[in-house]
């Protein structure tokens, strides 16, 4: 299994007049992985991965993608063949029919896989005769990811891929991205449903105006991630809690209620050494990381 | 808190429903969640040696979870000796006498816990206050309690 990062950006940025969409942005995907993408409405998730597709052009910084530079036009070519894309507003020919549109898809992948079309067209239960302009969004969803996963790409690369599914289409979905997965595919999804990337997802990668602030495995998140709350007979100076590992601290009059990514040890010690008269520890769910992160920014 | 709760069958003469546990918001990563239950389920008896467990690919796509986490668990409890994987054909689990060994240990650490916990009761505690202490204590990281 080679470990060179399947997708990698440096110091990638994009502007639009004033808006800084991406700022610097510095981050990889490991291959073999699902990696989300995690951010608000407007962090700058789609403007990322346009840039990485070759769809637009950064103002400043680099990226590659499979190897190959995502600013240079002979190598997008190549790169647009490895890569399948599902895009956040799935913009398909509206005037073809379901079987029409994947008559028209299969020829240009050599690896498409007839039986995985055949699968995902019953999974899903798409109606091959219905033109797509009279489908319903989530069908829209479906016809989308089937056009997708039959390439058997080597990274599949997702825009809210679980926008307008109902809870069912969204099972169906992760599903077909775990299944993907196992077969080699790199995935890599922009989302901002806590739930779905939760379950599925090894990897996480946070974007809040258009920054990278968290980067971590959910491995890590889980093992080393901790709300630790305390209380203090008189409550001391932030500065004396703030250690390497504190992500954010909550005071309220004697209790204290901090945040932190590791060393959770090393601040019980000294929340100990400082008196206190109560240290409880609890695991943190992304939930809360995803919101403390955001509100901290 | 949300846990998802899988009937998992095993494809297999040995016919074993499995039942996978997966809480999302435990402070644990899922790889050791899943160890633990399979663990757990050797040494209740529910996995004997020579049960086939289900592909890497089929219990990821059951339980809805990716591959690299059900092959973490795997290979972890291949190196414990408790899961033999063999190419092409599946986990299997196997039950050395070194594993029995730490069955009894864990038996043992059962019958500990069953008496503190009986004790507390007499004492007056109330059971959701125990369940707290002793959730709160397991998620002490281990270092401090050394120097405790």
């Amino acid at each position: 299994m080679t470990s060179i990062p399947v997708i990698e950006t440096k110091d990638l940025s994009k502007s639009y007049g004033h808006v800084e969409a991406v700022r610097s942005l510095n981050f990889s995907v490991k291959p073999h992985q699902i990696t989300a993408f995690l951010g608000l409405n407007g962090a700058g998730k789609s403007t990322t991965i346009r840039m990485l597709l070759g769809m637009i052009r950064p103002n400043s910084g680099h990226g590659f993608v499979l190897g190959h530079r995502i600013d240079d036009a002979h190598e997008s070519v190549s790169l647009r063949r490895k890569v399948a894309y599902v895009s956040e507003n799935k913009q398909l020919y509206d005037y073809m029919t379901v079987e029409q549109i994947i008559r028209f898809t299969r020829p240009f992948y050599p690896d498409w896989s007839r039986a995985r079309e055949q699968v995902l067209l019953g999974a899903y239960e798409l109606p091959p005769n219905r033109r797509i302009r009279s489908l319903s969004k989530g069908m829209r969803t479906k016809l989308a990811l089937l056009l997708a996963l039959a390439r058997k790409p080597e990274l599949l690369i997702l825009d809210e891929p679980s926008e307008g599914l109902d809870p069912i289409g969204i099972e169906l979905m992760l599903t077909s991205l775990v299944e993907q997965n196992s077969e080699g595919t790199t995935v890599f999804f922009s989302s901002h449903q806590i739930p779905e990337v939760e379950r599925v997802a090894d990897h996480i990668c946070l974007l809040h105006r258009g920054s990278l602030v968290l980067d971590a495995s959910l491995d890590d998140i889980r093992q080393s991630y901790r709300q630790i709350d305390l209380v203090f007979p008189s409550p001391p100076d932030e500065s004396d809690i703030r250690l390497a590992g504190v992500e954010s601290i909550r005071a309220s009059g004697r209790q204290m209620s901090v945040l932190v990514s590791r060393n959770a040890e090393m601040l019980i010690e000294r929340a100990h050494a400082l008196h206190a008269s109560s240290v409880e520890v609890s695991p943190i769910g992304l939930r809360e990381i995803f919101l403390q992160t955001v509100k901290g920014c | 808190m949300t846990s998802t709760i899988i009937l998992l069958y095993v494809y297999t003469s040995t016919v074993i429903p499995m039942l996978f546990k997966l809480n999302q918001s435990a402070g644990q990563p899922l790889y050791l969640q899943l160890m633990q239950q399979i663990r757990h389920a050797v040494e209740s008896g529910a996995l004997q040696h020579g049960d086939q467990l289900p592909g890497i690919r089929t219990l990821a796509e059951e339980l809805v979870i990716s591959p690299t986490t059900v092959a973490k668990a795997y290979s972890e409890l291949e190196h414990d000796g408790l899961l033999e994987l063999r190419q092409g054909s599946g986990a299997f689990i196997s039950v050395k006498r070194r594993a029995q060994g730490e069955m009894q240990r864990v038996h043992q650490a059962g019958r500990q816990v069953r008496r503190l916990i009986n004790e507390l009761r007499e004492s007056g505690i109330q059971e959701n206050e125990i369940r707290r202490i002793f959730e709160a204590e397991l998620l002490y990281p281990a270092e401090v309690l050394s120097k405790r």
